[in-house]
């Protein structure tokens, strides 16, 4: 993947910095929140693949290291503060309460769905631009979550790499769930090389991305990144066989809705291993992990929400 | 047991959901056909609405209790 399109001042200078490293000088503050987002998405994906046309020891720059903390800190505050100022914030559960609580929390969102609509009465072009912009996460799927692994104590641990197995094909490359949506990218007419479309990503997208990031990079945030897991799988069976009405009523069935397929099964299991497995036993080995853990799982309905809400806005304008 | 020992069972009934299977090579559905098992762990559909019987598809979540 090469250096994304800057979206203002700062990612501007961000590119130029990675691209030549022997620029000095110290980064300008962001113009926008679109500017801020693409420039914090482009440092934390030094941490994943990295760019072709940048130098790959800026990972560990410390002026560039700098930079993401500033944006990390603004992302994070933003994130809780929208979580206290919904009111499901009150105290931290018990740790036996918390898979009760996350149910709660997934059956309190009414967040609109892009998945009803794509089943019903999305347009062809409507569902392609769906596609492009779900593809800045699910070419990468399961990978931030990955980064928490040796973070967690033993019984999470064991049920994380139970859940990452099978997100990773279960050892067969062919059924890797990142590399079903590469074969279903390009079963519809769209490219499928990693991080094709960023540069089309609207700032919600990559406000969604840069949370789900920052939960699985910080050590600090292990509970927020199991609990954002949790509710995503919570999310996906329902919805992803909705996808596949959709897909098939356009005639985009095969590979794609392939890809959707596969979640409806996998993920009826995933969110009792992740609610149950994962956040259940976390939070009874580590009880300060609780509050975290919801704060995860209601961030990851609420970037969900405010992607869907933009996305369904610009297709009403569209009409 | 020991403080070192977990309980790790091979099929875990989940309230209001499905039961959870590890280990499987093989499931046997109501009407007798054998389907295949490629996962560590399958979920069984128990309330039988499932559109992908013998698997569960989460639809058990939108039948009321």
């Amino acid at each position: 993947m090469r250096l994304p399109k800057p979206r203002g001042g700062l990612s501007e200078w961000l590119v130029a910095r990675l691209a030549d490293p022997g620029l000095t000088g110290s980064a300008p503050a962001a113009d926008s929140w679109d500017d801020e987002s693409i420039s914090l998405w482009t440092l934390h994906e030094l941490s994943f693949r990295g760019f072709e046309d940048a130098d790959d020891r800026a990972e560990w720059d410390p002026d560039l290291l700098g930079v993401r903390r500033d944006l990390e800190v603004a992302l994070e505050e933003r994130l809780r503060e929208r979580w206290s100022a919904s009111g499901s914030s009150t105290a931290a559960p018990a740790a036996a309460d918390v898979p009760t609580a996350l149910e709660d929390i997934v059956a309190a969102d009414n967040g609109p769905s892009l998945a009803d609509r794509v089943r019903r009465h999305a347009d062809r072009d409507q569902v392609l631009e769906l596609l492009r912009q779900r593809s800045v996460y699910h070419l990468k799927e399961s990978d931030p979550s990955a980064f928490v692994v040796p973070r967690l104590p033993v019984r999470a641990k064991a049920a994380l790499m139970a859940l990452q197995f099978d997100e990773y094909g279960d050892g067969d490359p062919n059924r890797l769930h990142s590399h079903l949506f590469a074969r279903g990218l390009v079963a519809v007419g769209l490219r499928a090389e990693y991080g094709a479309y960023v540069d089309d990503a609207i700032v919600e997208n990559l406000e969604m991305n840069n949370a789900g990031s920052l939960f699985g990079l910080h050590r600090r945030l292990r509970g927020a990144a199991m609990g954002h897991l949790a509710a995503f799988e919570m999310t996906s069976s329902l919805p992803s066989r909705k996808m596949v009405q959709g897909l098939e009523r356009l005639g985009l069935d095969g590979p794609m809705s392939a890809y959707y397929d596969e979640h409806v099964e996998a993920d009826a299991i995933h969110e009792h291993l992740a609610a149950r497995d994962i956040c259940g036993t976390l939070a009874e080995d580590e009880p300060d992990q609780a509050a975290d853990i919801l704060f995860g799982a209601w961030t990851c309905l609420d970037v969900e929400a405010r992607f869907a809400t933009a996305m369904l806005g610009a297709w009403e304008e569209q009409r | 047991m020991s403080d070192l020992d977990f309980d790790h069972p091979d099929v875990v009934l989940v309230p209001h959901g499905p039961m959870l299977l590890r280990g499987a090579e093989s499931v046997q559905d109501l009407d007798g056909t054998v389907h295949a098992v490629d996962r560590p762990v399958v979920a069984l559909c128990r309330c039988e609405k499932s559109s992908r019987l013998p698997w569960c598809d989460g639809t058990h979540k939108v039948i009321p209790r």
